[in-house]
């Protein structure tokens, strides 16, 4: 029921929302919240207990306990206090069986008491073991909060914003503006962040931001949830004007419907005109609540009884309800009847966020508050969060449970008893921070700001100890509740292509992801278009290949230190392939290395590798200050590559260069015009085939395919994709780095002992090297023909002896060899040509014949021609 | 660690921008013994305190340089560019 308009009501009674609660038409004015707007449709449940699927109502009404967490629009978790009502809502309460007024559930609430006591999941469940996936499945079923739906795609775009402040101001109240304005009035600049939209007048000289800090980072880093936007503000100063969270009591049916904290008294008649009840008592443990008595009456709630515990020493409260609504109060045994307590059990300062800066926090015994103390630098707290709250009564009038019957609640969020906590105590938890994990008080959506101190109270009493000596538990940020979304940002996947991308698709290609990069996987045909390679002409687009020009004086040497090879030998026009280790002699990447004039290299990397071989360069070049420059060309740069025993013809039909066996030799690099671009030719052949490799400004890549394959038709040109160059590089037992080598490989042993120079000076790696050779090899990498044609797992074991004792790093059926071939990791005695292998397949095992040599065309016939 | 970072180039930046190598080492010189070798690999002497560092501004503008940092606190005391020789 509406009151007629009230002082400073925050309502725009001409217009008028209309909106859903379960699907039942139901109204409020702008200016209301979900939860205001309900409870002035009379509504006084809104959602059932996480444990015991108690009735649970609006208590704090400020955003921070989770009895008014409901689902709008399919979004779980929405606090209804703080969230503006919104014409056409669909609201739906949370963890319900059946419905709100009459949960199915609400059963574990009466005969519950043994079944479901703290850590019940862990004793009372766990046998017999083979039924815990059943109870499992159970228990998710009843606990928690809202649900999200799976398959809703996103609605919401978050974004993140980067700020700065000379000073951020942290909370609005009257403290928080008394520091903006002497910060301002200093001239320097302020921002002040606020989430109470009732509280963002303008500034005078500073601005102020609609939003909520949820942290307190190193650097001044404190990000602000301004709903689907997240300011990550950088602050020189950072002011914290938290406030403080009035606490609960602790008494049996603390948690009934109709049990307010102070502020929700104030926000239901000051700024939405609703009358909390018709007969009210009020208990307070300090001056502050007494406002509320004042706001009842003025709302026409009769005050049956003003309890100031600070005077009255009360022994035992306890409330009693009719269907989970407060019916009565009975204080020392002396019955008030009411549906309305008010209760409040002090203030305690909001120091999480100092404590997530690294601030201590010291428990006053006079006041009976945990303060923040030692702040660190360009750190200050002010107002209530700094201890501002006045004096309170005596810590202990704050507790008044140990009723026989009736449950009295220490943490509402995970339905957490005084009994669960004394229990936890008997068990031997005598550190909080186990307590915790074990109880899950304060680790429910209030994350402690209505539980912690009163969980630390019960603690010191049981163990008779005071607050100090029991502690608190770390606070974390996020210090208020916050979308994943928002964490997670704008989802970003990044994808690279090439120049060439679009032609790919009219052909008909797979796309599959290598690193970054869009690359075809095949057009359809992957062992026919790998016959082709072999049978004519294939065409690959290997734009995606890393490209650096390394130049300079120094050049050379600065190649020769970095790679096992030797390069100072290296005749201009010639190429090598090279592979890059690390100091502690792991492969790291490959790449082909082309010498273009005495100080001019042109190297290229692994198609994934670029970035970090760049990085790679720079760093080592930075220890050895060597004149040398590193440009990497991998986006500037486009490749094609033609193989194929057409492939020659085929280079003749695309410029006037000279390419005869004699002219153009295996390894060659040239520069020539190809289909009248300027081109970078390097003869080399990754897939075993007399091959070409264009390279040639990325803006062509179009003209020069199309002008390729034009060319080619009648050759039998055909594009091959990623699929049918694996199968061609493995027929010529070429490595893929990372996928036949992982962090541990190195040169020697991944059969490759030729690229090692053990005799240069020195080579990043080398000495790990030497140390292999001195230690002996522990496993070598070696080509395999299995004997009956069954392609291994990826992956898959080698058996030795009846245990694992290598694995298969690759593996593919030849359609042109006609036999499954591949590369595995075996012990050194196995490497050698002939020797048996034993691979587990689908749990059988399969034999197979190491092979040390290429598969395809071991002398490089093809290759040379 | 959400700290700020000064790089040479382009003054101080959250450390996410960066990657970093790690502390200095000093690379043995040739044909160490496999104790020095794998001091110099593995054995990182992870400083509680000022510990000098290599830090690449991965995100900005890719220089490599060495700066000082008291890893108890991350204040970063000095940044160095290796000199041009």
């Amino acid at each position: 029921m509406r009151l007629p308009p009230q002082p400073g009501e925050r309502l725009n009674r001409e217009r008028e929302l209309e909106f859903a609660f379960h699907g039942a038409k139901a109204r409020g004015f702008e200016g209301d919240s979900i939860a205001s707007a309900l409870f002035g449709e009379g509504q006084r449940t809104f959602s059932r207990s996480f444990k015991y699927h108690r009735p649970r109502g609006l208590l704090c009404c400020q955003g921070t306990c989770p009895n008014c967490m409901v689902t709008v629009d399919g979004t779980p978790n929405i606090r209804a206090c703080v969230t503006p009502l919104a014409e056409g809502m669909r609201v739906e309460a949370q963890n319900v069986r059946g419905s709100l007024d009459f949960d199915l559930l609400a059963v574990t609430d009466k005969i519950g008491g043994p079944f479901t006591p703290v850590g019940f999941y862990y004793r009372t469940m766990i046998r017999p073991r083979r039924l815990w996936p059943l109870y499992e499945k159970f228990l998710r079923s009843i606990a928690g909060l809202g649900r999200v739906d799976k398959h809703r795609g996103r609605e919401q775009r978050y974004d993140v914003e980067h700020r700065r402040a000379e000073v951020l101001v942290i909370g609005g109240g009257s403290a928080g503006r008394e520091a903006a304005r002497r910060y301002a009035g200093e001239g320097r600049q302020v921002s002040l962040v606020e989430a109470d939209p009732a509280r963002l007048d303008a500034g005078e000289g500073f601005e102020v931001v609609h939003g909520t800090a949820l942290g307190v980072f190193e650097g001044g880093l404190v990000p602000v949830d301004a709903g689907s936007l997240l300011l990550r503000f950088r602050a020189g100063h950072v002011v914290v004007a938290a406030g403080a969270v009035e606490q609960p009591l602790l008494f049996p049916g603390n948690d009934l419907v109709g049990v307010l904290l102070p502020e929700a008294v104030r926000r239901l008649v000051g700024r939405w005109s609703l009358k909390p009840g018709d007969r009210a008592v009020v208990i307070t443990a300090d001056e502050d609540a007494l406002d509320s008595v004042n706001l009842l009456e003025q709302a026409g709630t009769e005050v049956a009884e003003v309890i100031d515990l600070r005077e009255t020493r009360v022994r035992q409260i306890v409330a009693k309800g009719r269907n989970g609504r407060l019916a009565s109060v009975e204080l020392d045994g002396r019955k008030l009847s009411c549906d309305v307590l008010v209760m409040s059990g002090g203030r305690q300062p909001s120091y999480a966020l100092l404590a997530h800066a690294s601030a201590k926090v010291e428990y006053d015994h006079r006041r009976g508050i945990f303060l923040p103390v030692d702040l660190p630098d360009g750190l200050e707290v002010v107002g209530a969060a700094a201890g501002d709250v006045g004096d309170a009564a005596v810590p202990a009038a704050t507790f008044n449970g140990a009723a026989k019957k009736g449950k009295c609640f220490v943490c509402i969020c995970e339905d957490v008893t005084d009994k669960d906590v004394k229990r936890a105590i008997a068990e031997g938890f005598d550190s909080i921070e186990l307590a915790k994990r074990y109880t899950t008080v304060t680790m429910g959506p209030c994350q402690g700001k209505l539980c912690h101190v009163p969980s630390i109270r019960l603690y010191a009493r049981e163990n008779e100890t005071d607050e100090a000596t029991i502690g608190t538990t770390t606070a974390r940020p996020p210090w208020q509740p916050v979308e994943l979304g928002l964490l997670a940002g704008r989802p970003h996947e990044p994808a690279q292509r090439t120049s060439i991308h679009h032609r790919h698709k009219e052909l008909g290609a797979t796309m599959m992801w290598t690193g970054t990069w869009r690359r075809p996987h095949s057009y359809g045909d992957p062992a026919g278009e790998a016959k082709n390679v072999h049978d004519t002409l294939g065409v690959i687009d290997v734009s995606t290949l890393g490209k650096l020009l390394v130049t300079g004086p120094d050049a050379a040497e600065f190649l020769e230190r970095l790679y096992p090879n030797r390069f100072g030998d290296m005749k201009p026009g010639r190429i090598r392939y090279g592979v890059l280790n690390s100091d502690a002699g792991r492969i790291m990447d490959d790449g082909t290395i082309a010498r273009l004039a005495e100080d001019d290299f042109y190297v290229t990397t692994t198609s994934t590798g670029a970035g970090a071989v760049v990085e790679w360069f720079e760093w080592w070049n930075a220890i050895w200050r060597l004149e040398v420059e590193i440009v990497d060309v991998t986006g500037a740069l486009a490749a094609v590559n033609v193989a194929g025993p057409k492939a020659r013809e085929l280079m003749r039909r695309l410029g006037d260069l000279d390419v005869s066996s004699d002219a153009f030799t295996y390894l060659d690099a040239k520069h020539a015009q190809v289909a009248g671009v300027p081109a970078l030719i390097l003869r080399i052949g990754f897939v075993g085939e007399l091959g070409y490799e264009i390279h040639f400004p990325s803006p062509y890549g179009e003209h020069v395919w199309d002008t390729i394959l034009e060319r080619g038709a009648d050759l039998g040109a055909r594009p091959f994709g990623l699929e049918p160059q694996r199968i061609l590089r493995l027929e010529k037992m070429h490595i893929l780095v990372g996928q036949d080598t992982d962090s541990e490989s190195n040169v020697l042993e991944a059969s490759m002992p030729w690229i090692a120079k053990l005799d240069k000076e020195d080579f990043v790696g080398k000495w790990s090297l030497e140390h292999v050779l001195q230690r002996g090899f522990r496993e070598q990498l070696v080509g395999f023909e299995m004997e009956n044609g069954v392609v291994p797992l990826e992956g898959g074991q080698i058996v030795v002896d009846g245990r694992p004792g290598g694995r298969v790093t690759s593996a593919r059926w030849s359609d042109h060899l006609g036999r499954a071939i591949g590369m595995a990791w075996v012990p050194p005695g196995l490497a050698e040509e002939e020797a048996e292998l034993t691979i587990k397949v689908d749990g059988s095992v399969e034999k197979a014949r190491v092979r040390l040599r290429p598969f395809f065309d071991p002398d490089g016939e093809h290759l040379r021609s | 660690m959400s700290f700020l970072l000064p790089c040479p180039n382009c003054g101080p930046r959250p450390v996410d921008e960066f990657t970093s190598t790690g502390e200095v080492t000093v690379r043995p010189a040739a044909s160490p013994t496999l104790r020095e070798l794998t001091d110099y690999l593995y054995f990182k002497r992870n400083t509680a305190g000022i510990q000098r560092e290599w830090w690449c501004h991965r995100h900005g503008c890719q220089a490599w340089f060495t700066a000082e940092r008291d890893t108890r606190t991350n204040e970063v005391l000095s940044v160095e560019v290796p000199a041009e020789r």
